[in-house]
């Protein structure tokens, strides 16, 4: 009997949003084991489950996987969500490349003073307009399909929504000038497993409140 | 025929190395173009070759590539040195990603203040001794194979090879703890393709210097 993955992080998003994301969208259930305190983590490491010292880690398969790259590479893999081929495969590792740099900036925001958080707020919304959302509209333009790569629904599109979702709470008219993305979003939403997850009461975490962030530096030391 | 892979970038290691690195130990020649002005790469990003506006690029098969870990994984996958399945993949993936933070701290050292230098340096002893190299002294003393997942050359043998030269040009002693270490970088150096890359002449670069420093300041205008 196959069992669930088990993710080990925090109870907020951070480098394990995305891996939830993913496996919601495949229609995996999962399991979550929260960090809530220091000593969590301490225990996990002396337990010699985390191979470099950090989260997240995912145990799936009968391995204990860290690393979140590794992680999302192989859930995509293993169901089917990572294209046809190598040059499928390299496309949309380019495009959840450019996503990562763009949830990344986002990410980092709550542990900012507050006027660098200012001026990387006003950075990101620029990026978003200028560097990022602009390469996938016009992929979805040049080829006119639903999804980003192959005509068919992969880990590229998922990232795509969920870095839509996350700009959106900072802005919330960032994908005015991007219509087909506004469609793009519309479709993604109402696909069955991620309209599931986008519901309250999903296993999908909110964004870090005061005492959340004072908590995870408590946790990790800085 | 097939034309030769052409990456783009500044005549310095950066983020293009693990790349040619990878390139060479799969026995691939490739060419090299060297931006020298922010005019330059500006053109590349008008011209519509740069997804996001940003190097490196590797025009390879038809494909402009970009993201280091994008091009990277389409190297390793396209010249067998991704391992024989999901689960072997996912071992050199985690290992690769484990290196390359590890590197990332090699990668940003060239520009922190001199008065930064020192500590950085402790930083990247004491990351590679405690937490990286461990590891892979651990993996290889467990199943003592020359190669660290599968029995086979793969991306991660790479990836730590360059890595562990990278340390050794901050802290020289770095392997004296790690004997199956030290057995792993003779292998490695002894391999056709990697020794080859080792010698002078190739197309490996340098460590960075000022002059490098500078070059990536101005092209790449970081703050």
């Amino acid at each position: 009997m196959a069992e669930k993955p088990k993710l080990h992080y925090t109870r907020g998003r951070g480098k394990m949003e995305s891996i939830r994301w993913l496996l919601a969208a495949a229609g995996v259930e999962f399991e979550e084991e929260f960090i809530e305190k220091k000593e969590d983590l301490e225990k996990l490491r002396n337990d010699g489950s985390l191979l470099f010292q950090q989260v997240p880690m995912v145990e799936i398969d009968g391995m204990k996987m860290v690393q979140t790259r590794a992680i999302l590479c192989y859930i995509a893999g293993k169901y089917n969500l990572y294209g046809k081929d190598l040059k499928e495969r390299a496309w949309i590792d380019m495009y959840v490349e450019g996503t990562t740099d763009l949830m990344g900036m986002i990410m980092a925001l709550p542990f900012q003073a507050a006027d660098v958080k200012e001026k990387n707020i006003a950075l990101i919304t620029e990026r978003a307009t200028t560097r990022y959302f602009p390469v996938y509209e016009k992929a979805l333009k040049d080829h006119g399909q639903d999804y980003l790569v192959g005509n068919k629904l992969s880990w590229a599109d998922i990232h795509l929504l969920e870095a839509i979702l996350m700009t959106e709470e900072l802005k919330s008219d960032i994908l005015s000038a991007f219509p087909l993305l506004q469609a793009f979003k519309g479709r993604m939403s109402n696909v069955p497993t991620i309209k599931k997850f986008l519901q309250p009461g999903s296993q999908r975490k909110p964004p870090l409140d005061e005492k959340s962030i004072a908590n995870v530096r408590k946790i990790f030391s800085f | 025929m097939s034309e030769k892979p052409r990456l783009t970038y500044i005549n310095g290691r950066g983020r293009m190395e693990s790349i040619r690195w990878l390139l060479a130990a799969a026995g691939v020649e490739f060419e090299e173009i060297f931006l020298q002005t922010r005019e330059q790469l500006l053109k590349l990003g008008q011209d519509g070759s740069l997804m996001f506006h940003q190097l490196p690029l590797v025009e390879i098969d038809g494909m402009k590539l970009v993201q280091c870990r994008a091009i990277l994984s389409y190297i390793a996958g396209k010249y067998n040195l991704y391992g024989k399945d999901l689960k072997e993949r996912a071992l050199i993936d985690m290992y690769v990603e484990g290196i390359s933070d590890l590197m990332q701290l090699i990668l940003m050292f060239p520009f922190s203040p001199p008065e930064a230098k020192e500590k950085n340096i402790a930083t990247i002893s004491e990351k590679a001794t405690e937490r990286y190299f461990p590891v892979f002294e651990k993996v290889l003393k467990q199943h003592g194979q020359d190669f660290l997942v599968g029995n086979r050359f793969s991306w991660a043998d790479v990836q730590l090879m360059e890595a562990i030269l990278a340390v050794e040009e901050k802290v020289p002693s770095v392997l004296s703890g790690f004997p199956q270490l030290q057995a792993f970088k003779t292998k490695m150096s002894n391999m056709p393709t990697i020794k080859k890359f080792l010698q002078p002449g190739s197309p490996r670069k340098p460590p960075p210097d000022e002059n490098y420093v500078a070059t990536v300041m101005k092209i790449f205008k970081l703050d």
